[in-house]
This record gives structure tokens, sequence and C-alpha cells, in this order.
């Protein structure tokens, strides 16, 4: 071997120029889907719940263009429509995972001492289950329904964040920067709201970004196995579903919804790749 | 080494205690009352006596603590009573789904380790060249890639168009080729990216410097000098991919009609069978449990210096 890989430089260090059009085809995407999820109706050019057996499982054509399902309903309204639901449950997910863990996870870090151990086996014990599990076992429980899909991942994720957040939040509170403002007087709510948050949130965008793709998959595969949303609303894990007996005769119908999954995540998983990058989070929390 | 295992066991029963009581949590605080779910699978009409009756039967009258205590002790000796749904004991059911979730999962673990670890060595010893860029795209394609999906594609491919594989049941090789590589291939991707990122990481140290300066051979410094710490990293994420490649059997097996957990699971879920339920998230943990212990002891042995700071704390 030759002394060209002898030492290869600290790729992790050095920013990366190249895939700026990557970048900026997934930040095109994710617009795109947002549009979809804001004005479906208006984009659509179909209903996406009008049956017209007559047109049944019909190829791509100038009226459909990604053809009709089972039920002749028009595959691309349906898989646009599906955007609000695929999508907004993970928006909504999010949010909630964010909220819990910064609650939780801050007061942990900021008040420390017993009530932080505390918490902290409390957040041990979800952490104990395999999530998926976890998640089956609470819509289980609670019935089914994109409701109780949300509200599962949501108990099922929260602990990760609750931690992150802890860890992230003890690593900023050794700043020089906040003891000078405790010097200067300033109250706790104060420091940790004004000092600690925004340093904290940073950093936690690019951790939920990169995260996003990982609960789509979530939200899809329980969806897929039937329980989310009930038979008419469109969502692509249960489009994927309704279509696998079609497989054999007309595979475009689980190729388009498997296509709207990948590229979302590939276009999420990418930004939060460059945010990561431009960020560096993992490496600042290693270094301060 | 003793002493670091005697210690991780020792958590374990208090981890499993937690986990109970939040299962228990669950099972009471969740909308429906077990005892209205016990007469509708059993077909009984509920009138206000059969509901009492099912209330005393199912033990709901007595109070929450003592609920409690005794639902643990059962747990505890494996007794999870019988299915609503078959009136077969819930233990029987389960573990007779069980050897084949667990074999579907565990050869995807093993794919995912024995693909993954040549990958990322492969792309880590050629950074920015065709082999790293192949490595970087099939692993960014991979991670975005949904398992259920992915199954169908695959039977598209090999069953329908190619006709080589049977697209359901299970049986021999053939019958697991496409199962397992739709399970594996988004831990094997995440895996081959890790290792390649952490060798580069390790590469760059001052020892691996000085090993090659002592002039030792291109492989190895690889082998000994980059691999071994590289690899340590690999080793805590198999723990979090064997949650992910369990999640993934259990949806992956509806496509494949694969006799194993997730079709039981999921339709238990449909009838709210509870001692199911409850059955199946409880030793599905503790197999997850025990992964996760096999895993820190792998860890703690390849890395003396974890085994030290552990023991140190005690």
């Amino acid at each position: 071997m030759s002394m060209e890989n002898a030492l290869p430089a600290p790729v992790l260090a050095a920013p990366r120029r190249r895939g700026v059009w990557q970048v900026r085809l997934a930040a095109a995407i994710v617009a795109l889907l947002a549009l979809f999820i804001v004005a479906a109706p208006l984009i659509a050019p179909h209903d996406p719940d009008l049956v017209d057996l007559a047109a049944k499982l019909q190829g791509p054509s100038a009226a459909h263009w990604l053809g009709t399902d089972h039920l002749g309903r028009d595959m691309l309204a349906r898989l646009i429509y599906a955007t609000r639901i695929s999508l907004g449950s993970v928006a909504i997910i999010l949010l909630l995972v964010l909220a819990l863990g910064i609650i939780v996870g801050g007061a942990s870090g900021f008040i420390g001492g017993r009530f932080d151990r505390i918490v902290m086996r409390f957040c041990d014990v979800f952490l104990t289950f395999p999530t998926f599990v976890l998640a089956m076992f609470m819509i289980g429980v609670l019935g089914i329904g994109m409701a109780n899909v949300i509200v599962a991942v949501v108990l099922s994720h929260w602990a990760w964040y609750a931690r992150i957040v802890r860890g992230l939040v003890l690593s900023m509170r050794e700043r020089d920067y906040i003891a000078a403002a405790e010097i200067a007087g300033a109250g706790r709510m104060r420091i940790f709201i004004e000092h600690i948050m925004p340093g904290v949130l940073a950093q936690l965008v690019v951790l939920a970004t990169l995260d996003i793709g990982h609960m789509m998959m979530h939200v899809a595969g329980l969806s897929f196995l039937g329980l989310g949303v009930a038979a008419p609303t469109p969502e692509w894990g249960v489009m994927i579903n309704d279509a696998r007996q079609f497989v054999w005769t007309q595979p475009l119908l689980v190729l388009w919804p498997g296509m709207m999954i990948l590229i979302s995540v590939m276009a999420f998983n990418r930004l939060g790749d460059a945010l990561r990058d431009r960020l560096d989070p993992a490496f600042r929390i290693e270094h301060c | 080494m003793l002493r670091f295992i005697a210690g991780r066991l020792a958590l374990i029963p208090l981890m499993l205690l937690g986990v109970s009581g939040v299962v228990f949590a669950m099972l009471r605080l969740g909308r429906g009352d077990p005892a209205l779910d016990y007469l509708r699978l059993s077909q009984i009409p509920p009138t206000d006596a059969a509901i009492a009756k099912a209330r005393a039967l199912l033990g709901l009258d007595r109070p929450l603590v003592e609920q409690y205590l005794s639902w643990l002790w059962d747990a505890v000796r494996l007794d999870f009573g019988v299915s609503y749904a078959t009136r077969r004991p819930v233990l029987d059911e389960f573990l007779y789904y069980l050897p084949a979730t667990l074999q579907l999962a565990a050869v995807a673990l093993l794919v995912t380790l024995a693909v993954s670890v040549p990958l990322g060595i492969w792309a880590a010893r050629h950074p920015d060249k065709p082999p790293d860029q192949i490595v970087r795209g099939i692993a960014f394609i991979g991670v975005s890639m949904p398992n259920f999906w992915l199954g169908f594609l695959l039977v598209m491919v090999f069953s329908v168009w190619l006709g080589l594989l049977p697209p359901l049941g299970k049986g021999g090789i053939e019958h697991m080729l496409m199962p397992v590589l739709a399970v594996s291939l988004m831990s094997l991707s995440i895996n081959a990216r890790m290792l390649r990122t952490s060798m580069l990481e390790a590469g760059g140290q001052r020892h691996v410097l000085y090993a090659r300066l002592r002039g030792l051979s291109d492989r190895n410094v690889t082998r000994h000098h980059i691999l071994r710490n590289a690899l340590l990293p690999i080793v805590t994420a198999t723990g979090m991919h064997i949650g992910e490649l369990i999640g993934g059997t259990l949806v992956v097996e509806n496509i494949f009609g694969w006799p194993g957990l997730g079709r039981y699971a999921v339709s238990a879920i449909y009838n709210r069978d509870f001692p199911v339920l409850q059955c199946f998230v409880l030793l599905m943990t503790l197999i997850f449990v025990l992964c996760n212990l096999i895993i820190d002891i792998l860890y703690a042995w390849l890395d003396p210096r974890i085994r030290m700071f552990a023991e140190g704390q005690r």
C-alpha cells in the first residue's frame, strides 16, 4: 500500500464543501412536502377519496399521472394528501418529544442532586424497553388509531431526548459565561432560559432533524401494520399495506408510497447531516 | 472482569422491576376496561352482573397495590394467564412463536456485523475514492429505506420478475434471504458508516503514526492499531441495533408470512388481548436486556478502560 492513506486528513473537522446541490435539493424537497401539507386541496388533481370502480388499477395516464388504486382512486392525489398525516404526525411527535425532553431533561440537569438522580432512573426504565415493542404494547393498551400511534411513539422516545438535553445542560452549566452571569446577579430562571437554553436548543435542532427520518420509519411501520389511520384516509404506510395484494399485478401501487417515504427520509437526513456539519454539536459536546 | 459481570447482573432485577411498574401502570391507565374486553372476546353480553363477575375473576376489585404485587408475582413465575382470544396459556403461545422471530433477528444481526465491518474497512482504507463513495452511497440509501417497503421491492425483483426466491413461508435458506436483507439493511448501513468514521478518526492518532514509523505493514497497522479501537463504537451501537432489529423483524414478518411473533402481536393489539400484550412486552424486554448485558460484557472485555472505570466507581 502506498503512503496516500497512511495518515488520512482529519476528515471530520474539514468543512465539506462538496454536495451543496444535494443540500439544496433536500431543502427543496422539504419545502415541497411542506407545501403538500398546507395546500393539499389546491395541488391535488383529484379528490383523494373519490371511488371510481370503472377506472380501478389503471397505469399512469394523462388523467391519472401515477395511475389509480384498487378502488379507482387517483394515486397522486392520495400521495399528496397522505403527506399531511405521514409527515404531520411526525411533526407533532417531534414537538411533543422535544417539549418533554427539554422540560424533564432541562429541569433534571439544571436542578441536579437527588432530583436529577431520581428523574434519570425513571428515564433509564423507559430506555430499557426496545422502542418498537414498547410502542406496539402502548397501542395495544390505548387502542388502534393515529392519535394513539403518536402517543406511543412519543412515550417510547422521550427518554432519549431527556437524557440528551440533560447532558447538554450539564455541559453548558460549566461554561465561563454562566459563571459570569451568576456573578452579575442573574436569577436561576433567567440563567436557565436566557443563557443555557439557546445553546441547548441549537444542538437539539440538529439532533431532531437527524431523527425525523427515524421517527417517520417508526410511524410508517406501525401504520403499515394497520395500527394507525382508519380505512379511507390516505397515509403512506397504509397505502403500501393496501397495495400488497397487487404486488404481482400492479407493483407501481406499492412503489409510489414507498418512494415518498424514501425521498422524504433521504431529504431530512441530508439536511440533518448538513446542519450537523455546520454546527458540529458532537464536536462541541466532546470538547467543552 | 467477574466483578464487572456481577455488578451488571445485579442491576437487571432493578431494571426489570422498573419495567414491570411502567407496564402495569400502562395496563391500568389505558382507556379500555379489561373486564369489558374479556367479556367481548368471551362473547358474554356485558350485563352488570357479568361485569362484576369478570372483575372479580380478573382481580380488578382489589386495591391497586395488591393487584400489582400479585400481578408481579405471576409475571416472575412467567404465569401470564390465558389469552382472552384463544383461551390457551399465553406463555405456551408466546414460546411457540418466539423461535422463528429470534431466528430471523439473530441471522439479521449476524449479517449486519458480517457485512458492515468489511464494508466499513473497505471505505476507510480508500477515503474519498470510489470504494468509499460506493459504501457511502449504499449507506445513505440504506438508512432511508423503510424495511417493509424494501421487503416488497425484494419480492418484486426476486419473486415476481426473476422467480428465484419464494415470496412466503419458512423453510430453507432461500426463504431467509429476503426477510434478513429487509431487516438488516438499515443497521448494516449505519454500522458501515460509523465504522468508516471511527476508523478514519483512529487512523489520525499518534500511536498509529508511530506504528507506521516503526515500519509495520499496512495490514498490521489497520488490524491491530486502527480496527481494534475503531470497533468499540460498533459494539456499543450493536446494543441499539438489536432493538431496531427486533422491531424490524416484527414488521417484516408480516410481509413474508414468517410464522413469528409479529403477526401474533398485531392480532393481540386488534383483539386488545391484554394477557398476550403484557407477556409480549415483558419477555421481549427481558430478551433485549439480556442481549445488552452480553454486549456490555463484550465491551468491557474488549476495552480494559471501561472495566477499570466501572470497578473504580464501586
